[in-house]
C-alpha cells in the first residue's frame, strides 16, 4: 500500500503526521517542489522582515516518509504522480495538498516561500529606502507595517477603497487603514498600478512613484495546473469530507469544499486551515482506503489572524464586504473592539483587534449560524 | 512529540500527559481553547489559564489537537 502526499507544506505535513497516527503502516511519500526541508509561512511577512531569524523549520513528526524535496508534480495519471524528473510514483491514496502560487508582477518581488522572503530581506538588508507594495491584502499591508517598522517610507497601491477590505471585511479594512496612515505608511487606495519597474510603479492617474524595492502583493491561485480528472473551479473540488476522488482527498490552500455552515463551497488560504484540514484529510484517505465510513463532515470555522504595528487583528469566520456590521464590545477609536458580521440576518463572522478572549467566546456564533440579533447586547 | 501514540503497555493502560505553555510565545489566539475547552481557557483578560496540568488520557486526542492548532507551538506536551 502506497500513499503519496504532494506538496510539503503545512497541509502536506499534517496530513503525512495524521496517517502514521492514525495507524497507516504501509509507504508513505511526500513531494516537495522546494528543495527546504518543510517551513512555516506566516512569520516571512512578519519578524523575518523587523529582525528575526529568515527561517522557521516545522516541528511536526512525521515518521517513515520517503522526501522528494525539489520535485515538482508535473501529472496526475491514473493511479500514479508524474514528477518533473520523470519518476513516476504509483499510489493507491493520495493527497492534493499544492497549495497557491503567488501571482507574480515582475520584477517586483513577490512573497510567497522562504527564498522570496531571503531576496525581500537582502534588498530591504541592502538599505531600500523608499518601498511600493503592489497590493492591500495581508502581504501587502504587513510588508507596508515591517518597512516602518524599520523606518523605511512605504506607499501601498491598490484599487480597493480599504486594505484587507475582501479577507477582513470593511470595519477591519478602515481601522487598519487609519493605523497605516498614523504610522506613516502612505495609501494610494482606488489606484491601479499600469505599470511596475524595478525603480518605480506608474498609476493609472498617470503618476508615477519612485522606489527602490517593488514588492507585489497580488494574491495567489490554487497549483491545480498538475491535475487531470479532478473537478477544478478555483482550487480541487471535493465532497464535504475533502475528498475529490475515490482515494484522493486534498487540503490546505488548493482544497475547494463545501461548508455546511456556509451553506457554500470554501477555499481558505490561512494557517489553521491547512493544519486542521490536513489532519483531517489523512484520516478521510484511511478510512477510504481501509473501506471504513467516512469522519464526520469538515465543517471548521475559518479563522485568520494578522499583526500590524502591534495590534492583533482576528476573524473567525467568513466576512464579506457588504455585511452588515455591529460592534459589540469595545471601543473602535481606542483600538480594542469586537464586531460581528451578518448576512442575510446571520452571523457570518466575529472580528476583533486587541481582544483575543471576547473573539474566542463569541465564536459560537458563527458555529452556530445565530441570528445577528443574538450577537448584539441589548 | 504532537503526534506519538504513547504504548499503552508503559503505563498500565493508561497514560498521563503534562500541558505546558511558553507565555513568552502565547498571544492569546485561543485555538486550543476551541479544541480542548476542558484544559485550555482564554479569560476576559485575555490571558490563557490551563485549567488542567496533567489531563486524563480521555483528552489525549483534544490536548494534542490543541497544540497542534497554535498558531504559535506555544504549547508542550510531555509524559508523566
Amino acid at each position: 500500500m502506497t500513499v503519496v502526499v504532494v506538496g510539503a507544506s503545512l497541509a502536506g505535513v499534517h496530513a503525512a503526521a495524521s496517517l502514521r497516527a492514525a495507524g497507516y503502516t504501509g509507504r508513505l511519500t511526500v513531494v516537495g517542489a522546494e528543495p527546504h526541508e518543510p517551513y512555516d509561512r506566516p512569520p516571512l511577512s512578519k519578524q523575518a522582515l523587523t529582525g528575526g531569524p529568515d527561517a522557521y523549520p516545522l516541528t511536526v513528526p512525521c515518521p517513515d516518509v520517503s522526501w522528494r524535496l525539489g520535485r515538482t508534480a508535473t501529472a496526475l495519471e491514473p493511479g500514479a504522480v508524474r514528477l518533473d524528473d520523470g519518476t513516476v510514483l504509483p499510489f493507491e491514496g493520495l493527497v492534493v495538498a499544492t497549495g497557491a502560487a503567488p501571482v507574480r508582477l515582475d520584477p517586483a518581488l513577490c512573497l510567497r516561500s522562504l527564498d522570496d522572503a531571503r531576496r525581500l530581506r537582502r534588498a530591504l538588508a541592502a538599505g531600500a529606502e523608499r518601498v511600493v507594495v503592489v497590493g492591500a491584502g495581508f502581504i501587502g499591508a504587513e510588508v507596508a507595517a515591517a518597512c516602518r517598522v524599520r523606518g523605511v517610507a512605504v506607499t501601498v497601491v491598490d484599487p480597493v477603497e480599504l486594505p484587507l477590505l475582501r479577507a477582513c471585511g470593511r470595519l477591519l479594512g478602515s481601522v487598519l487603514a487609519d493605523v497605516h496612515r498614523e504610522r506613516g505608511v502612505r495609501l494610494e487606495l482606488g489606484h491601479t498600478a499600469t505599470s511596475v519597474e524595478a525603480h518605480g510603479v506608474t498609476l493609472d492617474d498617470g503618476r508615477f512613484l519612485d522606489a527602490d524595492l517593488v514588492v507585489a502583493g497580488l494574491g495567489a491561485r490554487p497549483a491545480t495546473e498538475w491535475l487531470r480528472g479532478l473537478t477544478i473551479e478555483d482550487g480541487v473540488v471535493t465532497d464535504d469530507t475533502c475528498l475529490a476522488a475515490p482515494g484522493i482527498v486534498a487540503a490546505g490552500d488548493v482544497c475547494r469544499w463545501p461548508s455546511a455552515t456556509f451553506g457554500a463551497l470554501l477555499r481558505v488560504e490561512h494557517w489553521t486551515n491547512a493544519v486542521e484540514q490536513g489532519g483531517y484529510a489523512g484520516r478521510r484517505l484511511l478510512a477510504c482506503l481501509r473501506g471504513e465510513p467516512a469522519p464526520p463532515p469538515y465543517d471548521p470555522v475559518p479563522y485568520l489572524w494578522t499583526e500590524q504595528f502591534g495590534h492583533l487583528v482576528q476573524v473567525l469566520g467568513v466576512p464579506a464586504p457588504d455585511d452588515e456590521i455591529r460592534v459589540v464590545a469595545g471601543d473602535v477609536r481606542e483600538r480594542r473592539f469586537v464586531a460581528v458580521h451578518g448576512r442575510a440576518g446571520v452571523v457570518r463572522a466575529v472580528v476583533g483587534m486587541d481582544w483575543p478572549g471576547k473573539v474566542r467566546r463569541l465564536r459560537a456564533l458563527v458555529a452556530g449560524a445565530a441570528p445577528i440579533e443574538e450577537g448584539v447586547p441589548a | 512529540m504532537l503526534y506519538l501514540k504513547i504504548p499503552e503497555t508503559r503505563y498500565s493502560g493508561w497514560c498521563a500527559m503534562r500541558v505546558t505553555v511558553d507565555y513568552n510565545l502565547c498571544d492569546s489566539h485561543g485555538e486550543c481553547m476551541t479544541a480542548a475547552p476542558e484544559v485550555f481557557e482564554i479569560r476576559d483578560d485575555d490571558k490563557l489559564y490551563v485549567l488542567d496540568e496533567t489531563p486524563g488520557d480521555a483528552l489525549r486526542d483534544k490536548v494534542e489537537a490543541a497544540a497542534r492548532r497554535c498558531p504559535k507551538l506555544a504549547i508542550a506536551l510531555a509524559d508523566g
